[in-house]
């Protein structure tokens, strides 16, 4: 029988490369006009903002590269965008639908 | 606490807030046999199962399955009895995936090999969810009524690890259990599982029947709550919970199905479509099946769906409450196997004039210090007997 190693808690940080698990499908919902993400027993709906971020998630591109890119394109305050993704990875990495 | 069932559709937001409104149903749960070797006192099969014989085939699933899709049904449950006693299911998982649909599969795992697992998974299984009736391994065995379960349940976490599908541990709780929960959270985090769901048995159908002999005082519901409480803040990041409290202690019920008609669809072993999986228990429903009419019409149409949908069939209190589109009335079987008539409030609701009863029932029952024995789902003993049913009626 394999060995099973356990878990423990990912923390988010800036240099953190967050990426959607194999399990965990994004996908554009077009009957019903809106990304979703299809997870074990659940259906999450990300708003706008986390759907920009989610489509950067790709397990090669730090947290700071993803809000250096937003920050740019967005015309907004790099510190500010910094934290709010590194609070918005966090929270999906605890609902298990980011590994960091 | 009214979390969903765990067989509802779950929607919920990342970061804003919950879809509200739902024109297509979410969720499939394909029951794809009645056929369990477990025995469980619990099981939320109804009272009349489905024989063998009048199973869908391979191809009406398929077609089911391509019609859920279509329909914009996001997530399948394959459930059953034992999922894992159809032979095709691995053809099932790949149509599932071809189609575009999120495939779990509910299992208790004892007929499952890890050659079959492979095969699943490489059909493109999604996830899986494997139940326990308990950590300790004779009570495990007093309760499903089988020999060996909990060891191959062990093989059946580890290799789902290895191939790197997603575990969820579901444990069914009850009063011959619940005293060994913070056991099983332990397990579940041990077994790798990313999702624990701690379900307080529902009292419909097989379970009604052992009422007496499963249900748990409020005092130790009121403690499980705390220990998962606990649990969450310890396993934050490692294991997500979902908790199904029993209703019988509730102020408000769950709202059931998350509403009746309005996210999900069950389709039985031999094809019929339900709004709920004990649907059957309600009397003057007609169920159409997946061989007669195309899923779409079914829930567009049909008059199971149409009956208890929305909000127009309700009368006081639901009718003039504040949350009648949070709770939706609550549960209209429940209501039906409790008093009798399907359109009353769920008696598990503090607002209804059966409520007191309700309770009282649960308080005597869990405090009776010699609980009936278990009265174990055997195949053969599917006859209905509704003796149990309607029994707050005068």
């Amino acid at each position: 029988m394999a060995e099973i190693t356990p878990r423990s808690r990912a923390l988010a940080s800036t240099d953190a490369k967050p990426a959607l698990p194999k399990h965990i499908k994004m996908r554009h919902d077009a009957g019903r006009g809106r990304w979703i993400l299809l997870a074990p027993e659940r259906v999450f709906e990300p708003d706008d903002t986390a759907v920009e971020v989610l489509k950067l998630c790709d397990g090669v591109r730090t947290v700071r590269d993803i809000a250096t890119k937003l920050a740019t394109d967005y015309n907004a305050p790099l510190n500010e965008i910094e934290g709010d993704i590194v609070a918005m990875v966090q929270d999906l990495a605890d609902k298990g639908v980011l590994r960091l | 606490m009214n979390e969903i069932t765990p067989i509802a559709p779950a929607v919920q937001s990342a970061s804003s807030a919950d879809v509200s409104c739902m024109r297509a149903p979410m969720g499939l749960l394909a029951e794809l046999t009645h056929r369990c070797p477990l025995q469980c006192p619990y099981c939320s099969n109804p009272l009349e199962m489905d024989r063998a014989n009048t199973e869908l085939s391979t191809a009406d699933w398929q077609r089911v399955f391509t019609e859920a899709a279509g329909l914009g049904i996001l997530q399948l449950h394959l459930s059953g009895g034992e999922p894992t006693a159809r032979n095709d299911l691995e053809q099932l998982v790949a149509t599932a995936a071809e189609v575009g649909m999120y495939s779990n599969l509910i299992t208790a795992g004892v007929l499952l090999t890890q050659d079959r697992l492979k095969a699943l998974a490489d059909a493109g299984l999604d996830h899986l969810q494997l139940s326990i009736q308990d950590v300790d391994e004779a009570n495990a065995e007093k309760i499903s009524a089988y020999k060996g379960g909990l060891a191959k349940k062990r093989d059946v976490c580890a290799w789902t690890n290895a191939l790197g599908l997603p575990l969820t541990i579901n444990a069914p709780i009850h009063r011959a259990n619940i005293e060994n929960l913070p056991a099983i959270i332990e397990f579940a985090a041990s077994m790798g599982a990313g999702r624990l769901e701690v379900a307080h048995v529902q009292y419909y159908a097989w379970a009604l029947k052992n009422r007496a002999a499963l249900m748990p005082t409020k005092e130790q519901v009121m403690k499980t709550v705390e220990i998962v409480e606990a649990a969450r803040e310890k396993y934050k990041g490692i294991m997500v919970f979902d908790f199904v409290v029993p209703d019988y202690y509730a102020k408000f019920p769950k709202p059931c199905m998350s509403g009746w008609g309005r996210g999900s669809m069950n389709v039985t072993p031999s094809g019929k479509v339900l709004p709920c999986h004990i649907a059957e228990s309600i009397p003057g429903l007609e169920f159409d099946n997946v061989r007669d009419r195309s899923l779409s019409d079914i829930w567009i149409n049909g008059q199971a769906f149409q009956k208890y949908r929305g909000t127009s069939w309700m009368k006081d209190p639901c009718k003039s409450c504040e949350r009648r589109e949070i709770d939706w009335g609550g549960c209209r079987c429940q209501a039906m196997l409790m008093t009798g008539d399907p359109t009353n409030t769920d008696p598990a609701c503090s607002l209804s004039p059966r409520h007191a009863e309700f309770v009282a029932l649960a308080s005597v029952e869990s405090h009776d210090s010699h609980p009936p024995a278990f009265v174990y789902r055997r195949i053969g003993t599917q006859t209905a007997d509704h003796s149990t049913t309607g029994e707050l009626d005068e």
